[in-house]
């Protein structure tokens, strides 16, 4: 049995969220052009209660958009358990935003790596950022976060999961060791 | 819980087996798998630039033995906008009309290394036919007065996006049942998700025991009118005049066309919905297939969806849904 062991729990994800939200408006210097677009599907979740931080801290209100990878993954061939595609939704051109994308975990950076493509097709950003919850190393691609909640050192036998309550009822970050 | 631990490679079992012949060979569960499979893809028809790369560097073959416009239209589209190579083969011009086999037309394609055939032919059991001789996936785009499955599909998926739901809809097919591979699609599909469907027309155009499919069959076009939910008013096939199917066409258009009149006497707002090309003024009105109750455009729209998802399925491996699709755990 893999032994579990809690990384972050309500309170901290909360407050690890608040200051997420300042980075993000501290890297922008601002609030000007930021669009938050959060991965299928739990950086969709987090990208919304972000927003929301910004919102109350700032007085403005921040466009989201949702994306969903799968038709841009590199693994159509390989993957066992692939997902049903999800929803992808982006207000309008991407053209001289700063678009940050937010997803939970940040693991080999296929993920991002794909995102960027997909963002390709709808215009050329004036920057991306990458604000992720969890950063667990194990990069396969030069890929690295601007924002990260939590960076920890994983093997790649762990598995970290984080739970949201929107969609798994109650607010965790736990890493389960594997063997 | 999100799970990232590191992804297996597992022998890739397709969700839909490797072929799509028709809709009485799917699970209730597949069809389902294919209509939610297509409703991502409606979006990416409304981006700036229509192109996903799912199935960049795959090679698809267009392989049209009978005249379409439409549906050999929407597969291009379909294909191109997953970033799949296409070609397109007709008939005419090609070998076919030097007499050679559609087994030899499909294994000298499949020596040049494609991936999948879109077939569409005359004679009833082509696809199956080609799927059974062939590595590549092949996908009937309609085979003599067998199938036409990817057609099923999208007015699955266009009376789901009207009513939210298909089972427990009634549903009044109408016209030529007899020589329609798009009707039969449609009861497979539909009395598979649980919709009960009539068929009407002129008794020379009802298939025998047509009752065996698990319809009804209602004599008069005002008793389908009157009963149902929504109509798929069929194409008349000019054509089957001239067989002496039926007297002609205005006396078609008199006894079972769809018309605003009779149309105003249901108690209800019906549906329409018609596969294309339409014969205006035989079997359907203008005034009703430009009218407010139709889905005759959206139905064109959803076509380039389902059969985005199709190919997508067909090409990629298995999914925990697939899996439940199939009867297994996931």
């Amino acid at each position: 049995m893999p032994s579990r062991s809690l990384l972050l729990d309500e309170r901290a994800i909360a407050r690890t969220l608040q200051r997420m939200a300042s980075q993000v408006v501290e890297q922008n210097r601002g609030t000007e052009g930021l669009l938050l677009v959060g991965i299928q599907r739990r950086g969709v979740e987090l990208a919304e209660r972000i927003a929301r931080l910004v919102e109350a801290a700032e007085g403005v209100d921040i466009p989201r958009g949702k994306l969903d990878i799968t038709l841009y993954r590199d693994d159509l061939q390989a993957v066992g358990a692939r997902p049903v595609v999800g929803e992808t939704r982006l207000p309008g051109s991407l053209d001289g935003r700063t678009v940050v994308i937010v997803d939970d975990v940040l693991y080999t950076g296929r993920t991002v790596r794909a995102a960027l493509d997909e963002f390709a097709d709808f215009g050329r950003p004036r920057r991306v950022l990458l604000c992720v919850l969890v950063d667990r190393g194990g990069r396969e691609l030069p890929i690295q976060p601007d924002i990260a909640g939590l960076t920890i050192t994983t093997r790649p036998g762990d598995r970290v999961d984080v739970s949201i309550s929107e969609l798994d009822g109650r607010d965790a970050v736990e890493l389960a060791r594997g063997d | 819980m999100r799970s990232n631990w590191p992804v297996a490679t597992e022998p890739v079992v397709p969700a839909l087996g490797k072929d799509l012949i028709g809709l009485e060979t799917l699970t209730a569960d597949q069809i389902r798998l294919i209509l939610d499979t297509a409703e991502p893809f409606k979006e990416v028809s409304e981006r700036a630039i229509k192109k996903v790369p799912a199935l960049r560097g795959k090679t698809i073959v267009n392989l049209f033995f009978e005249a379409s416009t439409r549906t050999r239209i929407s597969f291009e589209f379909a294909e191109k906008r997953l970033s799949a190579d296409t070609v397109n083969v007709a008939s005419a011009g090609s070998s076919v009309s030097k007499g050679e086999t559609l087994v030899d037309t499909a294994r000298n394609l499949e020596a040049m290394r494609i991936d999948m055939v879109v077939i569409r032919h005359g004679s009833s059991g082509a696809a199956q036919f080609l799927g059974e001789r062939i590595a590549s996936n092949v996908i009937n785009a309609g085979d003599g007065k067998h199938e036409h499955p990817t057609q099923g599909l999208l007015d699955l998926l266009t009376l789901r996006d009207r009513f939210g739901s298909v089972a427990g809809l009634k549903v009044a097919i109408c016209g030529d049942i007899l020589h329609s591979r798009v009707a039969r699609s449609n009861i497979w599909g539909l009395t598979k998700l649980g919709a009960e469907v009539a068929v009407c027309g002129p008794p020379s155009l009802l298939p025998r025991h047509v009752e065996e499919l698990g319809v009804t069959v209602l004599p008069r076009i005002e008793d389908a009118i009157a009963w149902a939910d929504a109509l798929n008013v069929l194409r008349l096939q000019l054509e089957r005049m001239q067989a002496g199917f039926i007297p002609s066409l205005r006396e078609y258009n008199r006894v079972f066309g769809v018309t605003r009149e009779r149309l105003a006497r249901a108690p209800k707002d019906l549906v329409i919905l018609h596969p294309g090309p339409m014969n205006r003024g035989v079997e359907i009105d203008s005034d009703v297939a430009d009218g407010p109750f139709s889905v005759i455009l959206p139905q064109v729209t959803n076509g380039v969806a389902v059969r985005m998802a199709v190919l997508y399925l067909l090409a990629g491996g298995t999914t925990a849904a697939s899996a439940a699709a199939r009867g297994e755990a996931a």
